[in-house]
């Protein structure tokens, strides 16, 4: 197996008045093609961030994180936007669903992006909507929507593009145990089923028991690996 | 669902208030359509080609007198075919909200100029044989419940009767029908013969000549030699079409296409704050959302058009909804000042400009939005929701 994301040297620091907080510091990382990397660490350990210079939302203070052959801190905005949209899927803790739009029209948004027909769209929209099992619920609005079924369109909408990479911020952070389970279940499925690699932040250790390696970090460092 | 489809959506996150939006921004444009509409009747310039009647009216001002004898130098005008005249009356019947242009003239010639107005021939008999005799359309009698041989009593404003007395009675004598798609007046007719000797002052003075010409393409032609004859007299006048001459004489009232531009200028501008505003706040409750658009991939230029086509489009529906709406509304209003005003009629380079303008609007008010979204940091965003 090849290292499909890897963190090298990584820190990050962020500006607050006069004042610069660090956030992360020298990360060295190797995520594999095909791994579920669970991240664990207490509140302001520096997960979400890391997450984000994964996903491409933010840039590194120093070091780089490359996916693949690609270096994202070489890439212009416009280019890591083009990046997001074809390599990670993203899902958050509180879904982030338009809810103006219908779960299918929600799922259709990353595609809106690509040169896929009206029609094709359309088709692959309802397929994720399938994978999901929430074919029956396309034309409902995330208001109409159970959390448990919010969070199924946002997976639905992270993977409908195909991306390689699923970056997955507490997703089960705002459901119940057994709706988390189904979720978790879900993520299982596409990591195992569709070779997507995963890579999660959570607080709950028995999220993380889906994962096959657990990392935790604790003051903007990594303390250790586990591996299941 | 298409890039448009998604802006559409956007629209009506907060269903009632971008109704409320667009119903104020669609009564904008109906004011745009209905006031430009009007002030075009002033802008067009002078076509006086093609017209078959003149009316010489003073040059400088409605209300200075013409004397009565020019007509004759009228008719020795080459391609002159007939002229008559008539004055403003004014005077009220019974209650000044009672208002129909009041007209002395000559019987024979003025129904001569005028065969759109269908008489019997006896009734213009009993006009031209009646001194104080009159006539009205059968709408006028109609309105007021008239019947020939009562007698009308106005009380006058401008011309007192020799003596003082302000009240004039007239015998109605006749009442005319105005043919069909013809744009004549609900006017009532006096004698001006009766009017003439019995009035206090202005003796010999009239208002305006109408003049019927023997071909319509002679018209410009017939204009400044009628204008020529009198220029360097007391009272110089100035020939144009009926039509032409009434849109000025209205504008004189008041600098009708100033007002109106200053009319929507306030508009505009108050549209402008008020739907600026609305969209703000719109844009504010949706920082995550766009935060989560530029997540899925859209760059900030992307995020940034949506934002500004979401407010071309509001801009655009309110203007195309209240420029239909003047557009049913407008065949109305012509008709009802028809008499006064003719011509009103909203063409297309109205729609088009109203379009244009509701476009502009639009990017005049996106166009901070736009930017805001554009800059915005997706990892500020999805921090302060989360």
């Amino acid at each position: 197996m090849s290292a499909l994301v890897k963190l090298n040297g990584v820190s990050k620091s962020f500006i607050r008045g006069k004042e610069e907080l660090r956030v992360l510091t020298d990360i060295d990382l190797s995520i594999e093609e095909g791994d579920f990397f669970a991240l664990m660490g207490p509140s302001g350990s520096g997960k979400t961030t890391l997450l984000n210079l994964i996903g491409g939302l933010d840039t590194t203070t120093a070091g780089y994180v490359q996916v693949g052959d690609t270096r994202l801190d070489e890439l212009s905005s416009k280019a890591l936007a083009k990046w997001r949209s074809e390599h990670v899927g993203f899902v958050f803790q509180f879904y982030n669903l338009l809810p103006v739009l219908t779960a299918q029209r929600n799922v259709e948004l990353p595609l809106l992006l690509t040169k896929l027909s009206r029609s094709q769209r359309k088709s692959n929209a309802a397929t994720a909507l399938k994978v999901v099992g929430l074919e029956d619920r396309a034309d409902h609005r995330p208001g109409e929507l159970s959390g448990g079924q919010q969070q199924r369109v946002a997976i639905a909408r992270a993977f409908v593009a195909d991306p390689e990479i699923l970056v997955c911020d507490e997703p089960t952070g705002d459901l119940d145990r057994d709706t988390a389970d189904e979720i978790l279940g879900l993520l299982e499925l596409l990591n195992r089923d569709h070779g997507k690699t995963i890579i999660m932040v959570t607080h709950d250790p028995k999220a993380a028991d889906h994962a096959s390696h657990v990392l935790h970090l604790d003051k903007g460092r990594l303390v250790d690996q586990v591996s299941a | 669902m298409s890039r448009l489809g998604l802006m559409w959506s956007g629209l009506f996150r907060r269903r009632v208030r971008t109704c409320l939006t667009v119903f104020s921004i669609m009564i904008a444009f109906l004011l745009f359509g209905l006031l430009r509409s009007i002030a075009d009747v002033f802008s067009v310039g002078v076509d006086i080609a093609g017209a078959d009647r003149l009316m010489v009216a003073p040059k400088y001002s409605i209300i200075d007198p013409i004397p009565y004898r020019y007509i004759s130098e009228i008719r020795a005008v080459d391609g002159v075919e007939a002229v008559t005249h008539a004055n403003w009356f004014g005077g009220t019947y019974q209650d000044p909200r009672n208002f129909f242009p009041r007209y002395p003239v000559t019987p024979r010639e003025y129904f001569d100029l005028y065969p759109e107005l269908r008489m019997p021939a006896e009734q213009l008999d009993a006009f031209d044989n009646t001194r104080t005799g009159a006539v009205a359309s059968v709408a006028l009698a109609e309105k007021y419940g008239w019947a020939i041989g009562d007698k009308i009593p106005i009380e006058a404003d401008i011309w007192p009767k020799k003596g003082g007395d302000r009240l004039w009675v007239f015998d109605l004598v006749g009442l005319y029908s105005v043919a069909e798609n013809a744009s004549a007046q609900d006017v009532f007719l006096l004698n001006y013969a009766y009017f003439d000797e019995a009035r206090q002052f202005g003796e010999g003075e009239v208002g305006n000549f109408i003049v019927r010409v023997t071909d319509p393409n002679l018209a410009a032609e017939v204009s400044r030699a009628i204008d020529a004859l009198f220029e360097n007299s007391m009272a110089p006048t100035r020939t144009a079409t009926e039509a032409e001459m009434q849109r000025e004489m209205f504008n004189q009232a008041g600098r009708i296409g100033l007002v109106m531009t200053a009319i929507l200028g306030a508009v505009f501008f108050t549209i402008v704050l008020l739907t600026g505003n609305t969209i703000a706040q719109s844009l504010r409750e949706r920082i995550p959302e766009f935060a989560v658009l530029k997540t899925l991939g859209f760059t900030n230029g992307g995020v940034a058009s949506l934002v500004l086509g979401e407010a071309v489009l509001l801009c655009l529906v309110g203007g195309a909804l209240g420029l239909g709406v003047a557009a049913l509304l407008t065949p109305w209003v012509a008709g009802t000042v028809e008499n006064i005003l003719p011509g009103i009629e909203l063409g297309w380079t109205i729609v088009a400009t109203g379009l244009g303008v509701a476009m502009l609007l639009g990017l005049a008010i996106g166009v901070l939005p736009a930017l805001s979204a554009n800059r915005l940091q997706i990892v500020d965003a999805l921090r302060a929701r989360g």
